[in-house]
């Protein structure tokens, strides 16, 4: 092993390659979404700067534009309250949004638990932690199907209750109290226990964002997969690495289209080749420039959806 | 994740499998959320709220009606609090309802848990105010405090003082009229003993039910 390094072992192929600014791009821009996005709540309590009020579960923006999660929108219909127009909209707006920058886009730039288990997985690589209690990426399922049955059996939005990324979010905006034994108990979960277990394996949220983002437009591709030199560097950096599979080494679309893909850009920060570019399923100017010809149709296609689903 | 074909029995175990874990998640979640919605009986509401299990379905915990509420009176509740975790509540002890007549917080609530179309902040229910401490109150000791009448919004209606006999003295007593009451708790807030002597309670732990007296009439 070389001297001490801060920055994590999966990015240090590209750090070498495009130096650290160019390996951290897509990593510094995230980090500022999600310090933007509780910021913007926070300068209204703070500083009497209301640009949006509320917080991540329902939202205010500039007193006109109203914003709701549409999975707690989801579990309040389950529970057997008949929704009002307002609230109607403002999770139909969220949905939308995610439709086009990618369902777990919210993960990854907006989630402030995504920083906490971030953070846990990088120390654990740092530690040398390498204990890992295997949990099948699908408890998630499983997780958000028991949330929304609770929801019908109790009456209650069933998963507000328990949500860490309610509680670590509130906790910035309004308070937090003895919440912050839940996030920690997250970060030893992914500190100790299982390699991103919370983010990767139980998180029902990000379970009904990754439902959204299977028809995502806005995707990662392995755009010049030809160029890949099998370096590793892309699947360690990786949050869901069994997402670039198809993508990077398949025959088929070079789109990341697993709904799972949190389109944080780790893997185009990571890669010391580019081989990954940030595009979209349309064509247009950032169309994929890929080998084969109409990359944009055929990630739209039918058989290549039917792949990507066959891939949990 | 390269995936091997599946058997049918494979494919059916496993979904029996997800189905069960499901159902216990869920199972455990319902049980945990009633057990933590008893904890919700002491909780004061904001004005226009829907009553209990129609609260909880309804409230998403945005905290926009706390961040409507020009007194500071609302608080989302934190792990510990009377209420469910993340929802509006608040302590008459420490901030009472100022009762403002347009009822901005009501007017915030983007989901229908706070009633948008209240009439009047006159027709809120956040509980009722119940003269507890009968051997602290002042009054029931034959002196003349009465600071909760004084300092109730609802002057001489919800709550009168009215001459009664106790112990052979007669005694002016606070006596709230639950009709008028909103339980906007500022008689909790002024009370003068050190733990107030009448205190804002949920209409059902404070009043009790209707039902039949012991002849089996209706009461």
């Amino acid at each position: 092993m070389t001297r001490f390094s801060l920055t994590a072992e999966a990015r240090a192929e590209g750090v070498a390659a495009k130096g650290w600014l160019r390996a951290h791009k897509w990593w510094l821009l995230r980090r500022a979404s999600q310090v933007t996005a509780l910021a913007v709540f926070m300068a209204g309590p703070l500083a009497g700067i209301w640009i949006a009020r509320g917080n991540f579960a329902s939202s205010e923006i500039l007193g006109v534009l109203p914003l709701a999660d549409p999975f707690i929108f989801l579990q309040s219909a389950l529970a057997g309250h008949p929704p009002i127009a307002i609230a109607m909209l403002g999770a139909g707006l969220i949905t939308l949004f995610y439709v086009l920058v990618g369902g777990r886009a919210y993960c990854g730039w907006i989630c402030p638990v995504n920083v906490v288990t971030d953070t846990a997985h990088w120390l654990r690589e740092k530690l040398g932690i390498t204990r890992d209690r295997k949990l099948d990426r699908r408890t998630r399922y499983w997780v958000l199907g028991g949330a929304l049955l609770a929801s019908l059996v109790s009456g209650s939005i069933a998963w507000e209750f328990v949500n860490p990324v309610s509680i670590l979010q509130r906790a910035f905006i309004f308070g937090i109290g003895a919440g912050w034994s839940v996030i920690v108990a997250v970060f030893l979960l992914d500190l100790l226990v299982t390699r991103r277990g919370w983010c990767g394996h139980l998180c029902p949220v990000g379970a009904f964002y990754g439902v959204i983002g299977r028809a995502s437009v806005t995707r990662v591709a392995a755009i010049r997969r030809q160029d890949c030199t099998s370096c590793s560097a892309c699947f360690n950096v990786c949050t869901e690495p069994h997402v670039i599979v198809p993508a990077l080494k398949g025959e088929g679309s070079p789109l990341i289209l697993s709904g799972d893909c949190v389109n944080c850009g780790s893997c185009i920060d990571a890669c010391p080749v580019d081989v990954f570019a940030m595009t979209t399923r349309l064509g247009g100017p950032s169309r994929p420039r890929a080998p084969g010809a109409d990359v944009g149709i055929s990630a739209l296609s039918g058989s290549s959806l039917r792949r990507s689903r066959g891939r949990p | 994740m390269a995936q091997k074909p599946q058997s049918r029995r494979e494919v059916l175990t496993n979904a029996a499998k997800a189905a069960g874990v499901a159902c216990l998640a869920g199972l455990s979640l319902t049980a945990y959320v009633e057990s933590a919605r008893r904890a919700e009986a002491k909780a004061l509401r904001p004005p226009g709220a829907l009553k209990g299990d129609a609260f909880l379905s309804a409230c998403v915990r945005c905290g926009l009606c706390v961040r409507a509420c020009p007194f500071d009176t609302l608080k989302l509740a934190e792990i510990g609090d009377e209420a469910p975790l993340g929802t509006p509540f608040f302590v008459a002890r420490e901030i009472p309802c100022f009762m403002c007549e347009d009822v901005p917080c009501a007017k915030a609530c983007p989901t229908g848990a706070l009633d948008r179309d209240i009439p009047s902040i006159r027709k809120a229910d956040m509980g009722v105010a119940v003269l507890v401490g009968q051997e602290t109150c002042l009054n029931y000791k034959g002196m003349n405090c009465s600071i909760c009448h004084r300092v109730c919004p609802i002057v001489d209606e919800a709550i009168t003082l009215e001459w009664q006999t106790h112990r052979g003295r007669k005694m002016l007593i606070p006596v709230v009229h639950s009709q008028k009451c909103t339980g906007c708790g500022t008689c909790e807030k002024h009370c003068v003993v050190d733990r107030a002597a009448i205190r804002v309670l949920p209409r059902d732990l404070g009043l009790g039910g209707t039902g039949r007296n012991r002849a089996g009439r209706p009461a």
